[in-house]
């Protein structure tokens, strides 16, 4: 069972999708104007990379190496639609689903999904490729979650749509940042956040 | 004149990367120096221009609600849109196969420089945002498909070009250790996407 505590905590700290391996950028950034969206987001790639290294895990010996890419891509592909049309079905998720617009489409091309599999599954039993898949999704959110957090509470003062800051700080003055809902702060955050995890693990500092 | 004013506003107010973040992975991982940058943002741009026009002609005349209407009349409420992800998807890598190919054929030293990256571009965010782009701004013509295509391929290029440039200078400077490599590349692209800013104003 050692292994399989190994296998769920590295890609949460030490092998994080985002800060220490740089993939799945794009979504990370764009979604996390509001905690909400960026919540559904960390739990449709937690799915979706979770299933997705399970079912290239179980067909890992009959896949031929050459076209292993088309089929990677059919498999996440049919993961995505599967919890795109459950988003769509509820009428509280569709306005999220909405608002997230091309996002949830793109987590095909979300490279911790592809990655997990190139890197783990296609190497491993079903089993643990699962559990990698879905710690790979969840270290992805909670990156997430953390850029979100700060973003809405500094751009809105809100969290989860819920007031935070109150109205007599605004009477008395007090302004939301704007730059904090563009999209390049969202970088510059993710950078400093980059670089709190490597003060803290040396290891993972480059030379 | 509209063509022109989609293809100014595809480039730099609606840019790939500063205002959507598309691409994002191998825009970090491939802007080392600007050489394979070049390459890289080269095989986009033909990559995106080849794959938007069929997309558009797929979405157009089988993907909508209702756009089989052309076969016959009893098509006309078949919506197969919810099939559009695996079928962009599949284009896309089948037309990147093809651009390997043809690259290997007839240009080696560009396939030998770009190595890895060129079967990469399928997964390439940017590629699929772009069809996925096109399908919700409903653009009227295979034209207007291409020229946005090509807009956002330069957009995506120029990018990717200036990022090379400022990291192939900033090797020589001193950065703090904990942001040394991608920590200093993400407040930079930060940085150069508040510059960017400035076309968001500007309606064309």
């Amino acid at each position: 069972m050692g292994n399989f505590k190994e296998t769920f905590t590295t890609p949460l700290l030490k092998g994080n999708p985002i800060t220490v391996l740089v993939l799945g950028i794009c979504s990370s950034l764009a979604v996390t104007v509001e905690l909400k969206g960026a919540l559904v987001m960390a739990l449709s790639v937690t799915i979706v990379t979770g299933l997705s290294s399970l079912i290239c895990s179980i067909i890992r010996n009959t896949i031929p190496n050459r076209v292993r890419i088309i089929i990677q891509l059919v498999v996440v592909a049919l993961m995505v639609i599967l919890v795109d049309q459950f988003l769509k079905a509820f009428e509280s998720t569709y306005a999220i689903d909405k608002s997230l617009s091309v996002y949830i489409g793109l987590i095909i091309t979300n490279c911790i999904v592809m990655g997990r599999i190139e890197a783990f599954a296609l190497g491993n039993k079903p089993l643990p490729s699962f559990v990698d898949g879905l710690a790979s999704g969840l270290g992805y959110g909670a990156i997430l979650i953390i850029v979100a957090f700060f973003r809405e509470l500094l751009g809105s003062g809100t969290l989860f749509g819920i007031r935070i800051i109150p109205e007599a700080a605004y009477a008395a003055g007090y302004v939301n940042n704007g730059l904090v809902i563009l999209p390049p702060f969202a970088l510059i955050l993710l950078g400093c956040i980059i670089w709190i995890h490597r003060s803290i693990d040396k290891e993972l500092q480059e030379k | 004149m509209e063509y022109i004013s989609l293809f100014v506003k595809s480039i730099f107010v609606d840019n790939m990367i500063f205002a959507y973040f598309l691409g994002m992975c191998s825009y970090l991982a491939v802007s080392k120096n600007v050489k394979t940058a070049n390459g890289l943002g080269i095989a986009v741009i033909g990559v995106l221009l080849i794959t938007l026009p069929v997309n558009y002609l797929l979405d157009t005349y089988f993907l909508k609600p209702g756009a089989m209407a052309w076969i016959s009349p009893d098509f006309a409420d078949v919506d197969l849109s919810f099939l559009s992800f695996i079928i962009f998807i599949a284009v896309i890598a089948a037309i990147t196969q093809l651009v390997e190919m043809i690259v290997e054929k007839f240009l080696p030293s560009l396939y030998s420089s770009l190595g890895i990256y060129l079967p990469l571009i399928a997964v390439n965010c940017a590629i699929l945002g772009g069809s996925l782009f096109m399908q919700q701004k409903d653009f009227t013509g295979v034209g207007e498909s291409a020229v946005y295509a090509l807009g956002s391929g330069i957009g995506w290029y120029l990018a990717i070009v200036c990022l090379a440039a400022i990291r192939e200078k900033m090797s020589y400077s001193n950065v703090p250790a904990g942001l040394k490599g991608i920590g200093i590349t993400f407040i930079t692209v930060g940085m150069m996407g508040m510059a960017f800013m400035i076309f968001m104003g500007i309606s064309l």
